[in-house]
């Protein structure tokens, strides 16, 4: 397709345990700069199962902010994740709609899913897209940003014209679609789905707690280090994260010592996270672990040694003991979070 | 059986990167297997040494991957395959993994194995591209792999029966299975998978071994294959990047911020506060 042509736009919009991950919706507010204004944004949900009933909830809302078609994929073989069905029902909405550019979440589904829908339309892939530049012209000459190197540098790519385009982009990173003028929102159609042969087949999934905050889409990370001492030392730092709700996350340190589960380390060798605000309980701020915090908005560290480095890259830092201070802190964000807004 | 490993030699991410004129400066960093890819080969050879068979490492890069590979030889891989990058572009994930899906697709392996993400680029999609491309299923991020025979019959929780899986060169019916737990954001997932299939590593999957001096020794006599894109009788097309490069730059630095004083107490009034008010953040 030439650039010029109108672009269209496709979302594959995530939903977990059937409700709409908010990463869809950044992933809608940057399909839609994409699409350009002349251009449109169709968005695609897939589930099935007891998870069909929140699609239409999920298809609606994609509605209200300027998708202008949601592709409804509802088959009982889509009730839990597995990747080549979901490519297959992505496939199927491709089909539909025939993108020039398709946008998912880089979260653990979406890593999966994209590199074999790019190669499915023999297009490019890039994935974990951290910033989006689109000129005059609209989205065929856009800039995306994305870091290499655990983040010690930063790429700017384009595609080249004519093949199809697939991004991916970091939870918690660019702007949420933004509700489109009332009477202007989209519509919502079932599409036809045959479930290609079953390939994977999920025997049992040992669930993480539920309800609690993923971390790649947490606005507040309470993270605690070696500095905690034990595994009840993460009690504080949960209430902490459950007064302003927030989740909490960990140095390898932590999980090393066994005080958490390495499901909570963030790092290079764990997650990358860009929350709004990242407090650091007792970590020392090893590169390591600064690779997958550092991007965060606002840094706080709470330490006992004043010469950490992780005051290095901290916005505020408080030297003192994590067991007095995270205390005094839960009982401050209470009050301010009791009372109305400043 | 016959493993095939996808392994990338790359920056050790450990050290400074240093960017000059644009792009990373390769004079003063060493270079590694990717960490991942490590993971993979040692599942590899530890499966082997389980059901008996060959592991074949594969790599995309310039001459200087050769050492890499000689390492995977050395840590026990039985040949070696590098498919050079010149007439590709390396840092663009379709043309290498159109080029790659042809040397695996020759190769017919039972398992192919990969690192979950190579820590230079960190797209994690080459393997599962090539996944795509030559119909093999996927279990990503492994944190434990086990390979068996496929109990034919009613195996299958959710009352279907398993389907051949795609490749080509599988010949229909399923011999053998892989039950993988698997890292996602839901928690740990055991699938099953019919082979040929496709299998990334995630950390905690296995302790890389090291070369030994024996295993040094003869590696250097194992056979190290090298090809060339040209030599795959691919299309102009299937070999165009799809993406390019437009800038690369160094992050943002942060400048170190303040400390705040008092007792415990005034600090964290002190914070509340800046948070709300300066940050504005609640
Ligand atoms: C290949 C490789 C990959 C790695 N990947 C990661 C990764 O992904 N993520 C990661 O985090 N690390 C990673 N590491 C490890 C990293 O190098 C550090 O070892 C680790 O981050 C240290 O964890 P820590 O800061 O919790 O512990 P420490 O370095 O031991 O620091 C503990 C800190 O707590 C402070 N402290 C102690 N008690 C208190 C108290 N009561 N109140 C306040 N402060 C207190 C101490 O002053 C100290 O600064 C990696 C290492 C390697 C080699």
């Amino acid at each position: 397709m030439s650039d010029t042509e109108k672009r269209t736009a496709l979302v594959y919009a995530e939903c977990a345990e059937g409700a709409l991950r908010r990463v869809a919706l950044e992933a809608l507010g940057a399909a839609r700069r994409l699409a350009g204004d002349g251009g449109s944004v169709h968005a695609v949900v897939v589930g099935g199962g007891a998870s069909a009933a929140a699609l239409g909830t999920a298809a609606a809302e994609l509605a209200a902010r300027g998708a202008e078609v949601v592709h409804v994929v509802d088959d009982p073989a889509l009730a839990g994740f597995a990747p080549e069905a979901y490519a297959a029902a992505i496939g199927a909405a491709i089909a539909a709609v025939q993108p020039s550019i398709i946008v998912l979440g880089h979260t653990a589904a979406g890593r999966e899913l994209a590199p074999r829908v790019a190669a499915a339309v023999n297009g490019g892939h890039i994935a974990d897209v951290t910033a989006v530049d689109v000129d005059d012209d609209g989205g065929a000459a856009a800039i995306f940003t994305r870091p290499l190197y655990a983040g010690k540098a930063f790429e700017q790519r384009r595609f080249l014209p004519g093949a199809p385009q697939v991004i991916t982009v970091r939870p918690n990173n660019l702007p949420v679609a933004e509700p489109v003028a009332p009477g202007s929102e989209g519509t919502i159609a079932a599409l036809a789905y045959s479930a290609p042969p079953l390939w994977t087949i999920v025997r049992d999934v040992v669930r993480k707690a539920s309800g609690r905050i993923d971390l790649a889409e947490a606005d507040i990370i309470v993270s605690g280090g070696r500095g905690v001492r034990s595994a009840e030392g993460f009690a504080p730092l949960e209430e902490l994260a459950a007064v302003v709700g927030g989740a909490v996350g960990a140095s390898r340190g932590a999980c090393d010592a066994g005080y958490c589960d390495y499901s909570l380390q963030i790092g290079q060798t764990g997650k990358t996270v860009t929350p709004k605000l990242y407090i650091a309980c007792g970590i020392s701020g090893a590169i390591q672990h600064l690779a997958g915090m550092s991007q965060s908005r606002v840094i706080v560290a709470i330490n006992k040694d004043p010469d950490a480095p992780i005051f290095g890259v901290a916005d505020y830092g408080i030297v003192g003991d994590l067991f007095d201070v995270v205390p005094l802190l839960t009982e401050q964000f209470r009050a301010i979070l009791q009372k109305p807004g400043p | 059986m016959q493993l095939v490993v996808l392994m990338k030699q790359t920056f050790d991410t450990e050290e400074k990167i240093e960017i000059v004129n644009g792009t990373a400066d390769e004079q003063n960093v060493k270079f590694i297997i990717n960490p991942y890819d490590e993971y993979a080969l040692e599942e590899a050879l530890r499966l082997r040494e389980a059901h008996g068979g060959t592991v074949t490492v594969v790599s995309c890069g310039s001459d200087r991957a050769i050492e890499a590979l000689r390492t995977a030889l050395a840590m026990g891989a039985d040949e070696a395959v590098l498919l050079s990058a010149e007439s590709l572009q390396g840092d663009d994930g379709f043309a290498v993994a159109s080029a790659l899906a042809k040397v695996v697709e020759q190769l017919k392996p039972d398992l192919l194995l990969a690192g979950l993400f190579a820590v230079d680029r960190g797209a994690g999609s080459v393997a599962l591209q090539i996944a795509e491309r030559l119909g093999l299923p996927q279990a990503a991020a492994a944190l434990k792999v086990e390979v068996k025979d496929a109990d034919g019959g009613n195996a299958n929780a959710a009352g279907n029966s398993l389907s051949p899986s795609g490749a080509s060169w599988s010949g229909g019916g399923v011999k053998q299975v892989a039950v993988v737990e698997r890292d996602t954001e839901w928690g740990v997932e055991t699938v099953e998978v019919p082979l040929p299939a496709l299998i990334t590593a995630q950390q905690g999957l296995n302790e890389p071994r090291y070369p030994s001096l024996p295993g040094i020794m003869k590696a250097k006599k194992k056979p190290l294959k090298q090809i060339s894109a040209s030599e795959l009788g691919l299309a102009a097309d299937d070999l165009a990047p799809r993406t390019k490069r437009v800038a690369l730059l160094a992050p943002p630095v942060r400048a170190a911020g303040r400390k705040l004083g008092g007792t415990p107490q005034e600090q964290a009034a002190q914070l509340a506060d800046l948070l709300q008010r300066e940050a504005k953040l609640f």
